[in-house]
Parts: structure tokens; C-alpha cells; sequence
């Protein structure tokens, strides 16, 4: 179970990221975000995003016509 | 923005960190246009990079408080719409129509509302959020008779000199 969980379904690109960026902002180091998404750019966007900024992606993986992506905070 | 506390955190990180940087310099004004420099600049924020925005000729009203973004239509023939289960191209002619260019700017509005993709209002507060760097051009501003109390807050003035000494120290430097 995620820490906190962000619903960006219907949210194109680059809304996911930069919502999921925020919502890291507000979890402690260690904790966990989960987030929902509709867009299929988020798949290679977050993998992206956490090889960029060093946040680790826990799960990755597609439910129904839903994307989700857990990602742990790092420093 | 977070609170006085997350600041200096972010500050220290981009002291003591290896933080990449990215300028980029807006040179267009139209609604499509508008685009690429606020998405790369609110998502390279979001990677941890520090990022400039240069603001210059057609893309300085960019910065005004009030925006009425339109599409060029002409000259564009890349430009095909999904209409009717297909896709139309609009043939430059058709753009010296009055009526057509607010047409056109209507309908891609719209298009962007349904697939969620966001306003270049709603871009640009996130930046300014994410702490981009945002310089408007004084000799744009002063050959257009711009007024800076039109334009959003949180913005500098500055000349080229200003861009150069920050592209200088970058790792990546887009012109759009």
C-alpha cells in the first residue's frame, strides 16, 4: 500500500509528471506515491523521470485501461 | 511553491549537487507554439533541473497576464485536425477567411480541454511554481511598447548578455 496515492487519468503529458513531482514534494524520504494514469507516455515518461531525478520505481504496470506507477522519494 | 523550509532545501541541493541546467529561448507567440518551450521548462523543473526562460519578439506576450492565444493557420499545412472520423488539412488560402483563424483557435482549444492537455496558463504558473528563471527581453518589450505591469509577476528584464552568461553555464540550450 502507497503512502499517498495521485489520480492523473485524463491528465496528458506532461501534467502526470509534474503532479507526481509535486505530490513527492509533500512525502518523506522513503515514502511512497502511487499514481493513476490514462496516458500510455507515462510509461517511458516515468521510468524517464525517475532515472533523471533518482527517485525509484517500485511498480510499474497497467491495470484495465489504467496505468499504474508506484515511486519511492529519495532524497 | 512549498514552504521557507523546502526552499533551502532545494537551494542546497543545487549548491552542493552536480544540478544539470537547460535554457530556452521563446521566440513565438502563437497558441501552438506557445507549447514546447512551457512543457520542456515545467518538466525539466521537474527533474531537478535549473531552468532559464528568455521571452523575445513574438514570444514576450507570452508573459502578459492576460493571454488571448491564437493558432496560425496559415502557412501550416502540417496542421490536419480530427474532423468527422478523419483527418483534415485546411488549405493556407482558407486562412485569410475572417472567422477562421478564432474558428480554428476555438477548435483546438476544445480538442486540448477533451484529451487533458493543459493550458499554456496553467504551464506557465507552474513554472514560475518550480522556480524557472524567467527573463523578458527589454529591447522586445521597447520596440512593442510592452508594459511590465502587464506581465505576470515573478519575471526579470534583461538583454542577451543576461541569456548568454546563463546559456553559457548550461548543459542544454533550445531555441523555439
Amino acid at each position: 500500500m502507497a503512502d499517498s496515492t495521485l489520480d492523473a487519468k485524463g491528465l496528458n503529458c506532461p501534467l502526470p509528471i509534474l503532479k507526481a513531482k509535486k505530490a513527492l514534494k509533500d512525502l518523506k524520504v522513503g515514502e511512497t506515491l502511487e499514481i493513476l494514469a490514462t496516458d500510455p507516455g507515462a510509461i517511458k515518461d516515468f521510468e524517464a523521470f525517475c532515472r533523471t531525478t533518482g527517485n525509484e520505481l517500485v511498480e510499474s504496470g497497467e491495470e484495465g485501461e489504467v496505468y499504474r506507477f508506484v515511486i519511492k522519494r529519495a532524497a | 511553491m512549498g514552504d521557507g523550509n523546502q526552499m533551502t532545501e532545494e537551494a542546497v541541493e543545487k549548491t552542493i549537487g552536480n544540478a544539470k541546467s537547460m535554457t530556452i529561448i521563446a521566440t513565438k507567440g502563437t497558441l501552438d507554439w506557445a507549447y514546447p518551450p512551457f512543457i520542456l521548462a515545467t518538466t525539466a523543473a521537474a527533474m531537478d533541473i535549473d531552468v532559464t526562460m528568455f521571452f523575445t519578439f513574438y514570444g514576450l506576450p507570452l508573459l502578459n497576464k492576460k493571454l488571448d492565444l491564437q493558432l496560425g493557420t496559415l502557412g501550416n499545412p502540417a496542421m490536419k485536425m480530427p474532423m468527422m472520423g478523419m483527418h483534415m488539412g485546411m488549405p493556407s488560402i482558407v486562412g485569410v477567411i475572417p472567422g477562421v483563424t478564432s474558428g480554428a483557435t476555438a477548435m483546438m482549444k476544445n480538442m486540448m480541454k477533451k484529451k487533458g492537455v493543459a493550458s499554456i496558463e496553467e504551464l506557465r504558473e507552474a513554472a514560475v511554481l518550480s522556480d524557472v528563471r524567467i527573463i523578458a527581453c527589454q529591447m522586445t518589450l521597447d520596440l512593442f511598447e510592452m508594459d511590465p505591469d502587464d506581465m505576470i509577476e515573478g519575471i526579470e528584464l534583461g538583454g542577451a548578455a543576461t541569456y548568454i552568461e546563463s546559456a553559457v553555464k548550461s548543459d542544454i540550450n533550445l531555441y523555439i
